[in-house]
């Protein structure tokens, strides 16, 4: 260990013997002046990544591929970069439990440790933290999850949820139903089977405007939690045979819907789960039933990226994965891994702007509002068309809405996608998100920025 | 025959089906309140930590695989063989009389004697006990429950065909009854007929139920209550680890399983906290009665009504039969 500097008494004992022939004043200069730089330029401190994590309870099956796929970036420019522009990441990981009480007592815990940017991972802690973290001046990133409405960057100032919400969702399955009925739903069938909670409401009020938009027929069926009994929707759905069912869920409420919609033998195909009723755990438990199940995404999914690679060679084979490694190219650890990068993008970004590496939350939130995510910055960090290409700025926090879909091959038991990164419907998302931030605005007073 | 009345009996035979799969649950919660006056409000997580077992096992899966990698820098996962289901089940049938012994010699000998909440409070300190340490040894992802007496005889799924066919013969509209449920109805059945001829006619079913109706003469006569405590555990625990069966054949085995516990306590407050029929009959009642509600009435509301007038029919049971349809009646001199 190096031994710390202690000032004058420290140094050699004979030089002063040699006042006055001239070097030790030069020394004397030299060494007050390195000692200068040292009192006034600050330690450089590890950017702080808290990591809101849910290992256990109900919802842990889902929790823990993301928590890993989020500390292994980290964990990764780390060992092969050195960290974000020189300087070593320190990941905080707290556990949540997805109970929102637990969410924001982490909050509380971490904020004051130099907490760049926060990963709620939870709808309900987000509620929670957004008037939290804008008062203390924390970004807070949900990725496609949380608050719809706070794409709107006026009004939610240290709130961001690109590349995608649960609305551009929304608008991403009826315009991919679009795509695959000739460009006309009229009369086409859909239900909505849908978690009994906010998260699971939220999509609503966008499909009934896209229903009249485009003339579909639109029925919602609740289920409530924890979703481990179904049989009243599949039934209904069996009577009233709609030609597509969109399915908003989470936790076990997945596969018992996935089970259930093979048991009355719903065709796969016309069955589709937004981005967190999509992994591997939610369609193995049915087997070959589930073949051909679709999910809304705005990542990719599989391992076949060289990012993945590196992640190998310098996480995993050095034994200093978050887990056994076996979660890499599985779909939410792919989540987790991307929404680490974005963040330490982010934070390049930031650097870049304020002209330091030792980055604050202030800063941070700077580089969130210039992320430009584009395929040459994703290709150069091993990522070719993992995601979409998006950039966010003062007034848009959402990014640009791309949506795809991917589908599962139960014998290789895979996710593929099966289709690019689509623009969703601006126009109707944009008016209800404006609608949905100039309420809050005005219920909380905020006067809106960026102008 | 009116359409929606065709659809109603369809409901009313899935809302039977469903009935006895919370009837599971509630057995599991009589025998133990039957014998020692514990309400075991670990019960659903005995179902949990039962079907964990019982994949685990089978899957050759090597149990706190996770605490001994992270200790000694191990990468040990699996022990590269598949046990078949019966023996599976055999050997997690053992594991849950171990675990009942452990509760016993560890939790309930030490607090004899205590007021019944101390002991309810006991069981919630298990529920939280076991959930972490069924997650410590099998870890928390969702496992596939493939359970296969011999060959391809394994738990049907799905609609059966023959009711399909035959009801729309019968209405023009073919009725969608799971393979599985039927199949747990015929395994309720059993388990019921197995219980009431277990503590009828053999010797520690009788004691079992001399322990439940006085403690202090079933000791006067020589009954070992420690003995039965086990004993009465064992048997919930073997009841939580077929239900821990049917319901993870449904979603996978995972930690919501111990949430079907909240479907059982509607059952229990209706019929009655120390009546194995009265369990049964009870989990029918709340079966039929939410599914029917939901169909009625559901869509006037907005749906997603089951959890909670399940709670509302129960509660009106009470008002006129505070000691649910089955319970004993408690008089008490003053």
């Amino acid at each position: 260990m190096t031994k710390p500097y202690r000032g004058r008494e420290e140094l050699p004992a004979k030089t002063s013997d040699k006042t006055k022939g001239g070097i030790y004043p030069m020394k004397k200069v030299l060494v007050t002046a390195v000692a200068g730089l040292m009192a006034a330029a600050p330690a450089m401190a590890d950017l702080v990544f808290p990591s809101l994590s849910y290992r256990t309870g109900p919802y842990a099956a889902g929790g823990i591929p993301f928590a890993d796929g989020y500390a292994d970036y980290f964990t990764l420019l780390n060992e092969r970069d050195g960290g974000i522009g020189g300087v070593p990441t320190k990941l905080l990981e707290c556990e949540t439990g997805y109970n929102t009480e637990k969410g924001v007592e982490c909050y509380e815990s971490t904020k004051g440790e130099g907490a760049l940017v926060y990963q709620p991972l939870s709808t309900g802690i987000t509620y929670q933290l957004i008037p939290k973290t804008t008062a203390d001046g924390i970004p807070m990133h949900t990725m496609g999850y949380g608050r719809t409405s706070a794409a709107n960057g006026k009004v939610f100032s240290h709130t961001f949820n690109y590349p995608g919400t649960y609305w551009n969702g929304a608008s991403g399955a009826i315009n991919y139903l679009l795509e695959e009925n000739g460009g006309d739903l009229k009369g086409h069938k859909i239900a909505l089977v849908y978690h009994n909670s906010a998260y699971g409401k939220e999509p609503i009020r966008t499909l009934e405007e896209l229903q009249k938009k485009h003339g579909f027929e639109l029925s919602l069926l609740p289920v409530d939690h924890p979703g481990q009994e179904q049989k009243s929707q599949w039934l209904q759905i069996r009577r009233e045979k709609p030609d597509t069912v969109l399915m908003w869920g989470w936790g076990v409420m997945n596969q018992v819907a996935v089970q259930e919609a093979a048991n009355i033998r719903f065709p796969m195909e016309n069955f589709i789960g937004i981005w967190w009723s999509g992994a591997e755990h939610d369609v193995l438990s049915a087997g070959d039933k589930a073949n051909g199940y679709k999910a809304l995404t705005f990542h990719n999914v599989g391992r076949d990226f060289p990012v993945f690679d590196d992640i190998q060679k310098y996480v995993v084979d050095t034994g200093k994965a978050a887990g056994a490694g076996d979660q890499i190219g599985n779909v939410l650890y792919n989540r987790g891994m991307y929404a680490a990068m974005l963040a330490a993008e982010a934070a390049k970004i930031a650097q870049e702007i304020h002209g330091t590496k030792d980055i604050t939350a202030a800063m941070m939130r700077d580089g969130m509002e210039a992320l430009e995510i584009t395929e040459e910055k994703m290709t150069a960090l091993g990522m070719p068309n993992f995601g979409p290409a998006f950039s966010v700025s003062c007034e848009n926090h959402g990014g640009t809405g791309l949506v795809g879909v991917t589908q599962w091959d139960a014998s290789s038991k895979t996710w593929s996608l099966i289709s690019d990164f689509k623009p969703t419907d601006m126009e109707v998302i944009g008016k209800l998100i404006a609608e949905d931030s100039g309420s809050y605005a005005s219920e909380n007073n905020i006067e809106e920025r960026c102008n | 025959m009116p359409e929606q009345l065709v659809f109603a009996m369809e409901v009313f035979l899935n809302g039977l089906m469903a009935g006895v799969l919370y009837a599971l649950v509630a057995l599991g919660f009589v025998l133990i309140y039957k014998a020692s006056g514990i309400f075991n409000f670990a019960q659903g997580v005995m179902a949990l930590f039962a079907a964990m077992t019982l994949v685990g096992i089978q899957n050759g899966q090597v149990p706190f695989s996770h605490l001994i990698n992270a200790m000694f820098g191990a990468h040990v996962t699996h022990f590269g063989w598949n046990i078949p289901s019966v023996v599976s089940l055999l050997l997690t049938v053992g594991v849950m009389i171990l675990l009942a012994w452990c509760i016993q010699r560890f939790v309930f000998r030490h607090l004899v004697g205590q007021e019944p909440i101390i002991l309810f409070m006991a069981t919630i300190g298990l529920a939280y006990f076991l959930e972490g340490f069924a997650d410590l040894m099998w870890g928390s992802e969702i496992k596939t429950l493939d359970f296969c007496l011999a060959g391809s005889a394994c738990l049907p799924q799905g609609i059966n065909v023959a009711i399909d066919e035959a009801t729309y013969n019968l209405f023009g509209y073919g009725f969608f009854i799971d393979n599985l449920d039927i199949t747990a109805t015929v395994v309720a059945i059993l388990l019921v007929i197995a219980l009431v001829a277990f503590s009828q006619y053999t010797k520690h079913g009788r004691a079992m139920r001399a322990v439940a109706d006085d403690h202090q003469a079933a000791l006067s006569v020589g009954i070992s209550l420690n003995f039965i405590w086990v004993l009465v555990w064992s048997v919930a625990g073997f009841v939580a680890l077929v239900a821990g069966i049917m319901w993870g054949a449904k979603s996978g085995v995972q930690f919501s399983l111990s949430l079907i516990a909240l479907k059982a306590l509607p059952v229990l407050m209706l019929g009655g906290f120390t009546s194995i029929p009265g369990a049964i009959v009870g989990g029918l009642i709340i079966g039929v009665g939410e599914k029917l509600f939901e169909f009625w009435v559901g869509p006037l509301v907005g749906g997603a009504t089951e959890n909670w007038f399940a709670y509302v029919l129960a509660l009106v049971f009470l008002v006129f039969r505070p000691q649910g349809l089955f319970g004993e009646k408690i008089i008490e001199r003053v």
